[in-house]
Formats: C-alpha cells, structure tokens, sequence
C-alpha cells in the first residue's frame, strides 16, 4: 500500500492531468461548434455527438474495467483491485448521467421526443441504476473484505448481464443512429468530422484515467486514515 | 459430484421441513401475490385496457415481487445463532450450499406460483387451454432465472444494513431480461398462438438460465465470510 505522501502527490498528478483534460474538452467545444460542418440532415442538434459518443465510450469502458477488476479481486484478493473497481464504476457513473442528459436533448431536437425506450437507451438506463445500486451496496457494508467480495460478484454479474439487456431491448424495434465509426466496413464519417469526434474520444479518455487515479489515490488516503484511527483507538 | 448433490439435497430438505412446520413464508408470499394481482386488475381504466392486454405484465410483475419478498427472507435463518458456520463446519462446499438455498427457493417460488397461475386464470378469464404446459414451461424457466440471482444477492444483502431495500435494488435490473422474455411469451401463448412465434425470447431465456446459474454457483463463495 502507498504511503499517505505517495497518494498525496498521486492525487495532486492526477488532478493537474484533470485539469488539463477539463481545458482540452471546452476545446473540442471550440472545435466542434466553430470549425466543424454542420451535418445536414440533423443540423445543429448533431454538435452534441462529440460529446455524447465519447461518454457513452467512456462509461462502458468503466463499467467494463469495472468488472474485470472484480474478477481479479476475487483471484488475487488484492485491495488495491477492489479500491480500483470502486473508482472506475464512481467515474463510470458520472459519465452515463452526462450521456443520459444529452442523449435526450439530442432526440428532442431530432426524434421530436425526450425519451424513447429503445435499445441503446434502455440498455443504458439500466446500466446506470445497476452501478448507482452498486455504489450503495458499498455504502452500506463496513467491514473491508467483505465490501469487496460482494462488489466484486456484481461487478461481475453486471458486467455478463450487459449483453442480455442489450438483446431485450434489440428484440423492441431500435431507432437509434447505428453506428458510424466502430463499424466492420470502417467509419463512415466525413473526415473533419471524424478528426473532431476521435480528439474527443482521446480527451474523454485521458480524463477517465485522470479521474480514476485521482478517486484512487484519494480512496487509499481515506484507507490510511481510517487505520490511523483504529491505532488511536 | 454424488457427494454435491447429497449435500445439496440435504440442505434444501431441511430449509422444506423448517418451512412446512408453519408454511408463514409461502403463505404470505401466496396473499401478497392475490392482492397485487387483483390491485393490477382493479387498478386500470377498463374501459380503454382489456384484462387480457394487462394479464401477461400482471402475471409477471406480480411473480416477481411475490418472490423478491420471499428471498428476502431466505437466509436469515442461517444468519442466526452462528448457523451458517455449522454449516460450514460440517464441510459441505459452498457450490452445494448455493444449490440447496437455490432448490429450497424455488421450491417456496414454485409453489406460490403453482397456487398463483390457477387464481390468475380464474381472476383474469384467460383462454389458456391446450397451451398450459407451455405457459409452465415458460414459468420455470423464468423462475429458475430470478431465483438463481436473487438467491445469491439475498445471501450478499442479509449480511449488510438496509438488506430490505438493497436487494431489490440489486435484483431487479437482474430481473429486466426474464422478465420481459416472459411476459413476451405469456402474451404470444393467451393470444392462442404457438411457443415457437417467441423463438428469440425463448431463446433468451435459456441462455440467461444457463448463464446466470452457472455464474451464481461458482460465485457463491464470495458471499461467505471466510
């Protein structure tokens, strides 16, 4: 385990790394608003892409870091895992409100409506509200092995149960836009377009990273302290 | 694996023989399923949605709440008077442990369903006939699928605070992919058609059987302190 002034000046990193990353997103801003086409069949409306495919990126990277964490904890049961698991779903959690406000402001302007509950929504939804449940089970268990063997199993369990919600909902009828980067007859998009949404997805990245180390380094001083009081005591 | 089954079979009986001397958990669980089916009935404008468009949703909604509430209950008690370490003293392996919970709840499922279905039939005047086995076939499988997750998130949440709450919470995103499967299918069998016209929910409903049983099982062990 760190020391408390290892995980200071790791906290302190990695919040000069969010920073930067907090600038690089209002220049994607910039960039997407001014120097990029505006697409023609959906208008202005379609500038929120940029930042909406980047977090829905994001938190199912986090989600899926999420699990695969838990399964290493439950292997190694080494904490720092558990510790890890608990940051990238917190990060993770983030990400799916930002991608559950702008998804629908997007399909007000384009769909005519706020909500549809079609596939990726839906999916999405459910993801979210699992990993809020997740975060509350942490929540409610004080003894540290123990949080961290029953985080891990739903951690687990989320993470096989992502594809069957998928599949539920892709049984309804889907209008969502499909997909038109990671796609197997390579992307589609224009290219400053496309220059515009991969920077994004690069920033929102790094910010992940930046952010989960930040929360780690912060769980682990949390950790520390909780120690030092147990020796006082 | 003679020795698994023994042992599974062994603690299943005796949560059965616990549950017979007062019969209250399925009892309960069987009332509860009556009012939530006639409160879904009652609870709608009739004269805009028919019985039988609701029948399929009332069914499963119903089901599932009437076993969240019984699994709720299912290991507590273990959690007292230090039973579950006789158990474990006693040396049976986590994965039969899990089995027999996982058997003995749905036996308590099986059985508030197996008194639930007639009552639905009866309340919501549905042609079911010829198509009755496949309408139980659909029932197990649904039910092998919430109780196999709930069972292992019910042994997780009676040792935290809140264990009321947070199971539901945990179990019913768990719930989302049968439950939806099953009322599709329910809906496909009253409509009086056959159970291949749901092919893909039918489908789906096996994988996450298959999936989720294996998955709970082998995950089982996390839940007990060691």
């Amino acid at each position: 385990m760190m020391t408390r002034a290892e995980a200071l000046r790791l906290a302190s990193r990695a919040t000069v790394v969010v920073a930067i990353c907090v600038v690089g997103v209002a220049a994607i801003f910039v960039r997407a608003l001014v120097f990029t086409p505006i697409e023609r069949a959906q208008g202005p409306a379609q500038k929120i892409f940029y930042v909406h495919v980047p977090s829905a990126w994001v938190a199912l990277m986090a989600f899926s870091i999420t699990g695969l964490l838990s399964i290493g904890y439950l292997w190694l049961k080494d904490r720092r895992l558990d510790t890890a698991a608990a940051a990238s779903a917190e990060v993770g959690v983030v990400f799916s409100v930002i991608l559950l406000i702008t998804g629908p402001i997007w399909g007000k302007a384009v769909w005519g409506t706020w909500w549809q509950w079609e596939a990726r929504l839906t999916s999405t939804l459910f993801l979210f509200l699992l990993f809020v449940g997740y975060l509350l089970l942490r929540g409610t268990i004080i003894d540290h092995d123990m949080r961290a063997r029953f985080s891990a199993v739903i951690g687990i369990l989320g993470m096989v149960l992502v594809p069957f919600i998928h599949m539920t909902v892709y049984l309804f009828r889907t209008i969502h836009p499909q997909p038109v980067v990671l796609k197997p007859s390579g992307p589609t998009l224009p290219g400053s377009m496309l220059i515009t949404l991969l920077s994004s997805f690069g920033v929102f990245t790094v910010l992940y990273l930046a952010m989960v180390t930040a929360r780690y380094a912060l769980a682990t001083l949390e950790d520390l302290k909780e120690r030092e009081l147990h020796h006082v005591a | 694996m003679s020795d698994l089954v023994s042992a599974a079979l062994t603690i299943a009986a005796k949560d059965i023989r616990i549950e017979w001397r007062t019969r209250t958990a399925v009892i309960s669980a069987l009332v509860f399923a009556i009012l939530v089916l006639s409160i879904l009935y009652v609870a709608r404008d009739a004269t805009a949605v028919p019985a039988l468009a609701l029948a399929p949703s009332a069914l499963w909604v119903t089901f599932s709440f009437a076993a969240m509430i019984g699994l709720n209950r299912a290991f507590l008690t273990e959690n007292e008077l230090g039973a579950m370490d006789a158990i474990r003293l006693s040396g049976v392996s986590p994965s039969a442990l899990f089995l027999g919970k996982f058997g003995s709840n749905l036996a308590f499922v099986g059985a508030v369903e197996g008194f639930g279905i007639p009552i639905f039939v009866l309340f919501y005047d549905v042609p079911i006939g010829v198509h009755l086995p496949a309408l139980l076939l659909v029932t197990v499988m649904t039910t092998v699928a919430f109780v196999s997750v709930g069972t292992l998130l019910s042994a997780m949440v009676v040792q935290t605070r809140f264990a009321e709450v947070m199971l539901p919470v945990l179990l019913l995103p768990f719930l989302i992919p049968p439950v939806v499967a099953a009322v599709h299918l329910t809906a496909v069998l009253l409509g009086g058609r056959p159970l291949s016209a749901g092919l893909g929910w039918l489908k789906l409903l096996a994988a996450f059987d298959v999936a989720f049983v294996t998955l709970s099982t082998l995950l089982f062990e996390a839940t007990l302190s060691e």
